[in-house]
């Protein structure tokens, strides 16, 4: 584990260094605005509109640093070729693949946490003392994150074996068919046929199902989120992200470096 | 810094290769296949510079990138100190040195020697002198600071050097050590390869310019169409035979005119002759006789570029030879 945590340090390094954390500038400005905003135009519902704009905007900064700075972990590396004296050192590829993961997870993680922060703040602007439901924005925080997590393991997958322009979108069309997984499980179309509809449950199945991560609605009208489902995305997270940074090692151990 | 030689490594070769071949797919969807490596055999002993020449696209990287597992071959197998190449525990005695290095250039050079050491399990105070003694061997002491992406091209050389030897490997590959660099970064180049060849470490090295070759290596392997021509000593290697002699020198004064002068070129002051090795003494007797002053003397030899051009000559004749007798 020690190559692994070397790579993901400087991963992170890279991040912090390259800039990724001046999207905080952007949020923070967007949360201050808002809560003047909304302190001035609603009445009652202004833990709500807070609470959906936050954890919206936390997501959709979040989806896009997890997939376009994904596909890049990979991609500048062997376009730059600044891994060919990395990989020439006592390191094995998955080694360089989990650490490079780790360290936009860590940048994410800190991202998002950052965000969380200034959310809080703009809850706290306009609604004080905070009470206890509010503590629930964190669980919904948390579900985000593990969401992006799974986001770059895909991201670095696709960008194992195709170019990056390829590998943003078939993240992206894996992320919105992920968003639908659970529409199209359940989907009931009179006019398709009973075997293209098992086809379509079967690939629903294999789709992460990014909805799992979506507590969003019940957090912004102050109400839990169950336990379980936390403990279920954790490990659905786990599992998923396991097997694609799997196959992703798999592709990439034997992938010929130009 | 210490030697590495010893009797009895130096009877077992740093390097074996054995039937190297790497196809690459290409064409519309990959269905054709060009063959960049054809059954490369050959060794590198132990405490030897190595010179791996050949022209542009002869095959020098795609064998150096075999090695380095940056590519897979085709077929065939190498080992380096008796090892397999696919065994990445190995790399902790190999070290390499990319064509054209690139690094992060978010990092100063410190930094990024310091987080290449990480990989060779150095524990952060022997990383930091280890780090500090690469930069004053390398002369980067006064620019450990600046991040890499105010470097020229001269130091970042220079780091790619300090990290290919950081972790004191007994064998070091450098991929055309010297492309692009300035007289004075060859110069320095040489001297670390040198030095390296002192401290009894194995040097592979590539490179398509001759005299760098000869002035540093114990024996060359030529390349040619990804094909090996041939390994020996630079010179009985290469075959290169004096083709004549140029004598370079000075008139003092308009003195008399002497056959010399006749197949001499005048450049500025000075007055270049070509002549067989046979006439040479001839010669000399005649410019001393006419009071001038001889700056060189130096043989004529083919230069690379016309010795792999007999080469590919030769391969596309055979080519054409083949082709002819199939119809």
């Amino acid at each position: 584990m020690r190559n692994v945590w070397a790579v993901a340090s400087n991963t992170f390094r890279e991040a912090v260094r390259d800039r990724v954390l001046y999207n905080l500038v952007f949020f923070a400005l967007l949360m201050m605005g808002a809560a003047i905003l909304v302190g001035q135009i609603s009445i009652g519902i202004e833990q709500s509109v807070i609470v959906s704009l936050g954890l919206t905007a936390i997501s959709i900064i979040g989806i896009f640093i997890a997939v376009f700075i994904g596909v890049g972990l990979v991609s500048k590396e062997m376009e730059k070729r600044t891994l060919y004296a990395l990989l020439a050192k006592p390191v094995q590829r998955w080694e360089f693949l989990l650490g490079k993961y780790g360290g936009l997870v860590m940048t994410l993680a800190l991202n998002t946490a950052a965000m969380a922060v200034g959310l809080y703040v703009a809850l706290w602007m306009v609604k004080h003392p905070l009470d206890n439901s509010d503590w629930y924005v964190l669980v919904a925080v948390y579900l985000i994150l593990l969401k992006l997590a799974l986001i770059v393991a895909l991201a670095m997958l696709f960008s194992c074996f195709t170019t990056p322009f390829l590998a943003i979108l078939f993240t992206a069309a894996i992320y919105i068919a992920g968003v639908f997984a659970e529409e199209l499980r359940t989907m009931q179309a009179v006019d398709l046929a009973p075997s293209t509809m098992k086809f379509f449950r079967g690939v629903s199945y294999l789709l992460p199902n990014f909805e799992n991560f979506n507590v969003m609605g019940a957090v912004a009208h102050g109400r839990g989120v169950p336990a379980s489902l936390v403990w279920q995305d954790t490990s659905y997270a786990i599992l998923y992200a396991g097997i694609v940074l799997a196959a992703a090692a798999k592709v990439f151990s034997r992938r010929n470096l130009k | 810094m210490r030697r590495l030689s010893n009797n009895r490594n130096m009877l077992t070769p740093a390097i074996e290769i054995e039937n190297l071949s790497k196809e690459y797919p290409h064409g519309f969807l990959h269905l054709k296949r060009k063959r960049s490596l054809e059954n490369l055999s050959m060794q590198v002993q132990t405490g030897e510079v190595f010179g791996f020449l050949g022209p542009n696209g002869a095959g020098k990287s795609t064998t150096i990138k075999l090695l380095m597992r940056l590519i897979f071959p085709t077929s065939g197998t190498a080992r380096i100190l008796g090892r397999s190449i696919e065994d990445v525990s190995m790399h902790q005695q190999v070290g390499y040195l990319p064509e054209q290095p690139y690094f992060y250039d978010y990092l100063t050079a410190a930094e990024l020697l310091n987080y290449f050491a990480r990989f060779h399990g150095l524990k952060a105070a022997d990383r930091q002198e280890r780090v500090q003694r690469m930069l004053k061997k390398v002369g980067l002491e006064t620019a450990k600071k600046i991040q890499l992406r105010k470097y020229s091209k001269g130091m970042l050389q220079r780091t790619a050097f300090a990290q290919a030897i950081l972790h004191d490997p007994q064998v070091v590959v450098l991929d055309e050590p010297m492309s692009g660099l300035d007289p004075l970064g060859r110069r320095e180049v040489r001297d670390i390869i040198l030095e390296l060849k002192k401290e009894g470490r194995t040097v592979l090295f590539s490179t398509h310019i001759l005299s760098d070759a000869e002035m540093l290596c114990d024996r060359v392997g030529v390349i040619v169409g990804g094909k090996l021509r041939g390994v020996g000593a630079p010179g009985e290697m290469v075959g290169i035979e004096a083709q004549g002699m140029e004598i370079l020198f000075e008139l003092n004064g308009t003195g008399n005119a002497f056959p010399l002068l006749d197949k001499a070129t005048k450049t500025g002051e000075r007055y270049r002759a070509q002549l067989p090795e046979a006439d040479l003494y001839e010669a000399l007797a005649e410019l001393k006789a006419a009071g001038a002053r001889i700056l060189s003397v130096t043989q004529l030899k083919p230069t690379l570029e016309e010795f792999f051009m007999n080469l590919v000559d030769a391969d596309r004749a055979q080519a054409n030879a083949v082709e002819v007798n199939a119809q």
